[in-house]
């Protein structure tokens, strides 16, 4: 039993065939457009990789850009067929092509959709990637002699200046650090001896933060050093003052940064995922003509007018024409496994 | 004497007029070149306005923005005129027009050529702005707590560190000025009583610079106060400190920044007149090959196109007198020398129009 059988006269056919012709091409400019914002967003994570512990959200970025690839592939031979479709000479040799391209387009705008919804699910990775990335920075940051870490200096002054940030989670993070370098500390000063003594590990602790942390937005001239001792500025509250330096931490910058960044990608990845299922909707159309065709293949008057149908058989019928050939070749292995033990247990 | 005359069969014109067509859309796309051009400098310029004492360096955009525009609407004109060049109905519409066309045309390529050497003439104007303005910018750096200065602290700290720069000249600027103001400073410590009477304005003077000069590439955490006395910081070394803060000035980056973007446009800008100039003289070609061609008794056939009538100088006398002529017009003069200057005229025109075939 046929699915929805329609009758198609010649001009509808032509009609059928040019609108999919363009939607195909749309979906190819897509499909571009969503490869570009894949290497847009892998860019802007690269950037920021010397404070990222690990690249497991790498993997959003790098599926778009699988995707957009495939989707220029596809809907540019999409266009090849419906270029052909009218010809009723050149169109069976697409016949044989035409059930594996509906596979994997199906295949790819759910991958689509996948991205999306990756890119919500990793954010908890991404924070815990940033934590730990930002505290071996704060920590190495005064090891601009050490080779390998000689740079973590430059990058977290850079990166708090940009993204007007201070610290971890915020500026109390540099109070637990030694980011003064033992190079520059006089260490015949008793200042610099009580310092050290007052903690078990003797690290040259202070209740500053490096300059990088200061508010250009401030009235007053930054305060970086005794931030917690107010006599030691005059009309000074440390409880009270606001605009000094960055109150914000860099893991909450970055991490509202990136999911601005993948909210605004992700709006025009579903907006390429709409127009991706529209064309396969009418690769089903295309389907339509297939079958429209075939009727016509074989008889002298191609301008008749012809009967299609969505489905040839039934869907469920149509669903186990599709997996067979997947399910046999999974399953290779376990028939013969299956001959083998059949006579055992025979 | 025709100068640089060829010869054009009919289907030369033909494609004469469609290469002239392709190029004066290409024209076209080069006067939205220009135009987007200018507008990117002028929001650069606007965007370290406050920074500048006038803005006499705009008179570059502006002229790139207008320049844009009417280099559009010029070469879409021609555009038009090419489409009707091969038609012998519609062409002789054109004549005057076109006169106009290529003043406007040549107005263009000289404007183009005035930018390029204005950018360059205009750097002096430009640095002794932003001398003033920064000087300024520094000495209100502490006012923020006056109406109309009180954003000049926001805007320093951001221009030093964006620009990677300290101070005017250096970042010894900021040592003859008080930046640090009145209202967080304990004028009952000692420290702050001897630096006032230090000097004779009473200000309170220091050997320090704002964090903003800061240079992160520098190995150890920056040192802002007591610069110049090697003594106050543990292995620091005065002279020949050189990452500590950003040595250059201020007005040293900004002139430099700007003069890079007007270079770095000179080739696009000397491009798009070479097209427009190219448009000129087919424009001109095509002109008199078709109204050659028209004036002849086989409009099909083959004719002469040529970029003057007679040579230069004799073409620069009687644009000459013809101008006069027109301008004489307008006065009131005794009617013998009206009429007799009006005669001239209608001469030095019918001679000009002999050659140039009437139009039909």
């Amino acid at each position: 039993m046929a699915v929805m059988k329609m009758k198609f006269p010649f001009q509808k056919r032509v009609k059928l065939a040019q609108g999919l012709w363009l939607l195909s091409w749309c979906a190819t400019v897509a499909g571009a457009t969503t490869f570009t914002l894949g290497c847009l967003l892998k860019t802007e994570l690269h950037r920021r990789a010397e404070v990222m512990d690990n690249t497991d959200i790498h993997i959003v970025p790098n599926t778009l850009m699988i995707v957009g690839l495939a989707s220029l592939g596809i809907n540019y031979f999409a266009s090849k067929i419906c270029q052909d479709a009218l010809d009723a000479g050149r169109f069976p040799r697409w016949k044989n092509f035409l059930k594996p391209y509906f596979a994997i387009s199906c295949f790819f705008t759910v991958l689509m959709l996948l991205t999306v919804i990756m890119s919500y699910a990793m954010t908890g990775s991404l924070e815990s990637s940033l934590k730990v990335g930002l505290r071996n920075g704060i920590r190495f940051y005064k090891d601009t002699d050490t080779p390998g870490r000689c740079f973590q200096k430059q990058n977290i002054d850079r990166l708090q200046m940009e993204f007007q940030c201070c610290g971890n989670n915020d500026f109390r993070d540099w109070f637990e650090v030694q980011w003064i370098s033992n190079r520059y500390l006089d260490f015949s000063s008793k200042e610099v001896k009580d310092r050290i003594k007052s903690n078990v590990d003797g690290r040259f602790l202070v209740d500053g933060v490096p300059f990088s942390c200061c508010n250009p937005s401030s009235p007053r001239p930054c305060i970086q050093y005794q931030l917690t001792n107010n006599s030691a500025h005059y009309n000074y509250d440390y409880q009270t003052e606001e605009l000094n330096i960055y109150l914000r931490g860099c893991r909450e910058a970055l991490v509202n940064y990136y999911m601005g960044l993948m909210n605004t990608i992700g709006a025009g990845v579903l907006s390429v995922f709409l127009l991706q299922v529209h064309t396969v909707l009418t690769a089903i159309h295309l389907r339509f003509l297939q079958t429209a065709m075939e009727a016509v293949a074989g008889n002298e008057n191609t301008e008749i007018e012809t009967e299609g149908y969505l489905l040839e058989k039934g869907v469920k019928e149509t669903i186990m024409e599709y997996l067979d050939p997947v399910l046999k070749f999974l399953l290779l292995k376990n028939q013969v496994q299956e001959g083998e033990t059949a006579p055992v247990t025979a | 004497m025709t100068l640089l005359k060829m010869k054009f069969n009919q289907q030369r014109r033909v494609r004469l007029a469609q290469g002239l067509w392709l190029m004066s859309w290409l024209a076209v796309t080069g006067g939205a070149f220009i135009f987007c051009l200018g507008v990117y400098l002028k929001t650069e310029l606007l965007r370290r306005d406050e920074v500048m004492e006038n803005a006499e360096i705009h008179v570059v955009p502006n002229i790139l923005m207008m320049v844009g525009l009417a280099s559009m609407g010029t070469n879409w004109v021609a555009s038009r005129v090419c489409q009707d060049s091969l038609d012998v109905s519609r062409f002789p519409r054109w004549k005057v027009p076109l006169l106009a066309w290529f003043a406007m045309a040549a107005l263009l390529c000289c404007l183009l050529l005035t930018v390029v050497v204005l950018s360059y003439a205009l750097q002096g104007s430009l640095e002794d702005s932003l001398k003033v303005g920064l000087r300024n910018g520094i000495r209100f750096y502490k006012d923020t707590d006056v109406p109309g200065r009180c954003f000049q602290k926001e805007t320093i700290d951001r221009l030093q560190m964006e620009f990677r720069c300290c101070g005017n000249n250096n970042f010894k600027d900021w040592f003859e000025v008080q930046w640090v103001s009145s209202r967080y400073l304990d004028f009952t410590s000692q420290e702050v009583k001897d630096r006032i009477r230090s000097n004779v304005d009473g200000r309170y003077l220091l050997d320090g610079v704002p964090f903003s000069c800061c240079n992160p590439a520098s190995p150890r955490p920056c040192l802002q106060n007591h610069l110049t006395d090697s003594r106050a910081h543990y292995n620091y070394e005065y002279q020949s400190e050189e990452l500590n803060l950003y040595s250059r000035g201020c007005r040293q980056a900004l002139t430099d920044y700007y003069m890079g973007l007007m270079n770095s446009t000179g080739p696009g800008v000397l491009s798009v007149i070479m097209i427009q100039m190219s448009v000129l003289l087919s424009m001109r070609y095509l002109q008199t090959a078709v109204e050659a061609a028209i004036a002849s008794e086989n409009p099909e056939g083959e004719s002469e196109g040529y970029l003057l009538d007679k040579g230069v100088k004799e073409t620069y006398q009687d644009v000459r007198a013809k101008v006069l002529g027109l301008l004489k017009f307008g006065q009131v003069d005794p009617s013998e020398d009206a009429s007799g200057a009006a005669e001239g005229a209608k001469t030095a025109d019918t001679e000009k129009a002999a050659t140039p075939t009437p139009a039909s």
